[in-house]
């Protein structure tokens, strides 16, 4: 077995210290971001409110030209019918989201700033610099932190997620390079402080919690499907995480879009920033979707090994057990999805509650529960 | 009622709430919004016996039963992770039954031992699976109907539809019923199933159906995790597996009394285990000797084997390492554990050879440190039992105890207390081989006694005092132990599991659409053509199917330029059909 190179190891040991760091301060850039975007809306709020008892147009116009820039990314097709449905009349507002309740918030109280858009898409209606520097320390973090894992498993020549330490970097590096591919099609940089927060704790988890050397692969796990088996588990841990920071974010909209309805306050003001809870659930149903296929394939790659490793392709071992269970949570949140009196709410439930398993697989089963996967790597 | 679920699943762009208002009216929706509505107000019938059953099969196997059952099938497996389960360990399960004896018992009385053989947990999944069959089969049924029958009617009012379009052909163009044709063609180009229909006010409209493979995939899937089910009853009925240890230059022929453990299938019989032999030749163990952190870890195991296949079969050599199983005829063997076996020889009080040859002793930590028990029921005038330690790299500290510091044989060393008396063999109760029981032994060696322990390394004797006999230690031989497997189910379980999963995939990702076309002539005679699109279940790329479904037809056709054209119809066109893709629900 050729010989760990301990110096491209501890390069490695210090990379990931730097990207967590560099995460942090990201996450704070996010969180300012969101603090002062609530700002800026509000002023733009009491602008536009001005300017509207001035003159009805203005609220009018400063719309269409939002939706002409939309409807340039929608594509020229449609436009015709879509513009002329637009500056018909006083229904137009109304008309952007349909259904949502109340419409969202800055259009129920009845300005047309589209600060975010149910596609998700760029709108470019209100600049956002803090929130541009924290994705440009997130790409710089997750350069810095795919550096980190890279090196480690060139040092210790294999794939970098053989115990506890390097899965959960492993895992945050995905879920930050996910997060970042999805920044590119679409705007959910209101996601960023919840990301770059999960990413946070899961750095810490790693370097403070289950710090582990570097060192060869017993064994029991010198098969070719860690490559295949993990790296899967880890991807789909990824979709999950971010479906998971959605959902939640779901059910705080769905509360504020029902008080509005109600004719409350629009609190907590960030939420301004955040899509209608319908299109996020439409969003994490779609990335849950595509999770639960990695997860599926994680369980049967899973079965294979577990054949080739023990002679038995399922036994139940407490690992098994609660894969198999965040499988049935899954395939219940789409089942939900199809049932009436399961949408919304109940499904956002769901898949919190399917993610609350997966950390628990993770934490602690792999820590307190006695078992066949147990290399968790962790000195005693 | 019955095909509640069949509706709620196919249901057009699900979640189903809200077709009513923006739905198609016409009849093409299969999924009517008043069927669908009667499921929320049930009330038991007053129907007799029949009638009751029949409503219970509609609940059972109804999507929010389903969903019920999911999630307490999720809920039920947990138990199995937090309480030792007999067929992982029964030894465990018996220790804590002795350490919990009352909450044990209860425990054991709701099975939370054997939870997924369980009565509940069972329960749980057979009506899950009934309900499962309850649901796909009638969509299956329902499905190849669909399959044979043409896409639906054309509805009366496209801009009804969730997306909708509209172009305007200048008067060169082609007619109505040209222009449906063609759009009928690139309809079929883009993978609808097509039929052409003539309106009754002269003009024609296609329909138009694509993506009937994504309830196929839904409904195989569906099917193959039966297939998972029936293939692992089929293992569960023809499997057996068992345990062995081998010292090195032992053999092991596949008979029923060769083993150490077996655990046969319910369908098991003797003359099913495939005949073949094999010899432990040799064993290898790699440690790490680079790594400061892990120094010591192991690195690689390699059992050296020769298999014999059958009873006259040619004996070849076979390297046998942890991951890699070899099989032979279906039979796979495999390498789980491994360790020292001191040999020893023990001779009685009378000076006869009451024991010789190599004893397992069983690893109990990283450093090989090993627990060793000796039984010499045929010693006279008294038996003789030994328990202790192997150490393969011994090092005694300053406090006199004695550890393993390597799992390499660089100091073994033996340390045995000793015993005589009645080991209680001799009723032929079974005894497990690892424990010696010492009820009914005096004491000879130990540290605490005069006599101390007895400390041996390779080659050396120790006489036991009171002239009770002897015990030498003549060498280490290594050996493996191994599983051995059968489990002709586990094909069946693997295919369905990959049909399974490609069937999720296309079921999942597949999307299954409606389109209508409707060529009409226009008030100043040039052709008009109107298109609609639906989504069937879970959708959202309607909207880039209207803009590129556009895009085609104005390449095909000579297109009146929207901003040129003074029609005033697109200005009615309905909220929905612009918005975003996203379905649509009541709030």
């Amino acid at each position: 077995m050729p010989s760990i190179n301990l110096q491209l190891a501890s390069y490695s040991d210090l990379f990931m210290l730097i990207a967590a760091l560099v995460y942090a301060v990201a996450f704070i850039v996010f969180a300012i971001d969101l603090s002062t975007s609530s700002r800026t809306i509000r002023t733009l709020e009491a602008e536009l409110a001005a300017e509207e008892a001035a003159g009805a147009e203005t609220g009018a116009e400063t719309r269409s030209e939002a939706e002409a820039r939309r409807e340039q990314l929608v594509g020229a097709g449609v436009v015709g019918s879509e513009k002329k449905a637009g500056q018909g009349t006083t229904a137009a507002p109304g008309s952007r989201r349909k259904g949502a309740g109340g419409a969202d918030g800055d259009q129920a109280a009845g300005h047309g700033v589209d600060l975010v858009d149910d596609d998700m898409a760029y709108l470019g209606t209100t600049r956002r610099p803090a929130a541009n520097v924290a994705v440009a320390l997130t790409v710089i973090g997750m350069l810095l932190h795919a550096f980190a894992v890279i090196a480690r498993g060139v040092a210790a020549h294999r794939v970098p997620w053989g115990n506890m330490y390097e899965f959960c970097t492993t895992g945050a590096l995905l879920v930050a390079a996910v997060y970042l591919l999805f920044l590119i099609r679409k705007d959910i940089r209101f996601l960023g402080t919840f990301v770059t927060g999960l990413v946070v704790v899961m750095m810490a988890a790693a370097t403070m919690g289950f710090p582990t050397p570097i060192a060869h692969l017993q064994p029991a796990l010198q098969s070719p499907w860690i490559v295949i088996h993990v790296s899967i588990a880890v991807l789909a841990s990824a979709l999950f995480t971010l479906t998971f920071a959605m959902g939640v974010l779901q059910l705080i909209q769905h509360r504020r879009e029902a008080r509005m309805r109600a004719g409350g306050d629009s609190r907590p003001a960030f939420m301004r920033l955040v899509p209608s809870a319908l299109s996020l659930e439409n969003w994490s149903y779609r990335i849950n979707a595509v999770g639960f296929v990695m997860w599926t394939f994680t369980l049967i790659a899973g079965a294979i090994w577990a054949e080739a490793a023990w002679g038995r392709y399922w036994g139940w071992d407490t690992k098994e057990v609660w894969t198999f269970v965040i499988w049935v949570v899954y395939a219940g949140y789409l089942h939900a999805r199809a049932t009436r009196g399961w949408t919304g709410d109940r499904a956002a439930w769901l898949s919190i509650i399917g993610f609350a398993c997966l950390v628990f697989n993770f934490t602690i089963v792999n820590t307190y529960f006695p078992g066949l996967h147990s290399y968790a790597g962790i000195p005693e | 009622m019955r095909a509640t679920r069949v509706e709620e699943a196919q249901s057009d762009t699900a979640p189903p709430g809200p077709t009513g208002s923006t739905g198609p009216s016409g009849p093409s929706n299969s999924a009517g919004p008043g069927k669908n509505r009667g499921r929320d107000d049930v009330a038991l019938p007053a129907l007799g016996f029949a009638g009751s059953l029949r409503f219970a099969w509609t609940q059972l196997t109804s999507m929010r039963t389903a969903l019920m059952l999911l999630l307490l099938l999720a809920v039920a497996a947990v138990p199995g992770s937090l309480f030792p389960q007999r067929p992982a360990g029964p030894e465990i399960v018996d220790q804590y039954l002795e350490e919990n004896p009352v909450q044990g018992e209860w425990l054991d009385r709701f099975q939370m031992f054997d939870v997924y053989s369980s009565v509940w947990f069972s329960a749980i999944y057979i009506l899950l699976f009934v309900s499962l069959i309850g649901c796909v089969f009638p969509r299956a049924v329902k499905h190849a109907k669909d399959l044979r029958s043409a896409p639906p009617r054309t509805p009366r009012r496209l801009s009804r539809l969730p997306e909708y379009g509209k172009v305007v052909l200048e008067p060169r163009g082609p007619s109505p019923a040209e222009a449906v044709a063609e759009a009928a063609r690139i309809l079929k180009k883009r993978g609808y199933r097509t039929q052409i229909r003539q309106e009754p006010d002269g003009g024609a409209s296609v329909g138009a159906e694509r993506g009937y493979i994504r309830e196929i995939g839904n409904l195989l899937f569906h099917f193959s995790l039966i297939g998972v089910l029936a293939f692992m009853a089929v293992g569960g009925l023809l499997s057996y597996s068992g345990q062995k240890i081998i010292v090195e230059g032992e053999g092991f022929a596949n008979t029923l009394v060769a083993y150490d453990s077996f655990t046969p299938g319910s369908a098991f019989s003797e003359d099913r285990l495939a005949p073949f032999s094999m010899t432990l030749d040799g064993f290898e163990a790699e440690f790490d000797r680079e790594s400061e952190t892990h120094y010591g870890q192991p690195l690689d195991f390699t059992a050296h084997m020769t298999v014999q296949d059958g009873t006259d079969g040619e004996p070849r050599q076979q390297e046998l390492k942890v991951n890699h199983p070899f099989d032979i005829g279906g039979t796979r063997v495999y390498l789980v554990g491994n360790g020292y076996a001191p040999e020893v020889t023990v001779r009685d009080g009378n000076g006869d050879i009451a024991f010789e040859g190599p004893v397992v002793a069983q690893v109990q930590d990283q450093l090989y440190t090993s627990l060793m028990v000796i039984k010499a029921p045929d010693a006279q005038p008294d038996q003789l039992g030994f328990v202790g330690f192997f150490l393969p790299s011994a090092y005694t500290g300053e406090d006199g105890v004695a550890v393993s510091v390597d799992p390499e044989l660089y100091n073994p060393e033996l340390n045995l207390n000793s015993y005589y008396g009645d080991l209680g063999l001799d009723s032929g109760e079974p005894q497990n081989v690892y424990v010696l029981d010492t009820d009914e032994l005096s004491e000879l060696n130990n540290r605490n006694l005069e006599a101390g322990g007895i400390t041996l390394q390779p080659g050396e004797s120790y006489d036991l005092p009171e002239g009770k006999g002897s015990i030498s230690f003549d060498g280490v031989q290594r050996y493996v132990g191994l599983d051995i497997h059968y489990d002709p189910g586990k094909w069946g379980v693997g295919f369905f599991s990959v049909l399974a999963l490609v069937s999720l995939v296309v079921s999942l990702f597949v999307r299954r659409r409606r389109a209508w076309v409707r060529g009409a002539a226009g008030p100043d005679g040039s052709t008009m053509v109107e298109y609609g699109l639906l989504a069937r279940g879970e959708d959202f790329g309607l909207r880039e199917e209207n803009v590129s479904l556009r895009r085609q037809f104005e390449k095909s056709w000579p297109v009146v330029a929207p901003e040129a054209e003074n029609s005033p119809t697109p200005a009615s066109t309905p909220a929905s059909s612009t918005a975003s893709t996203t379905p649509n629900r009541p709030e």
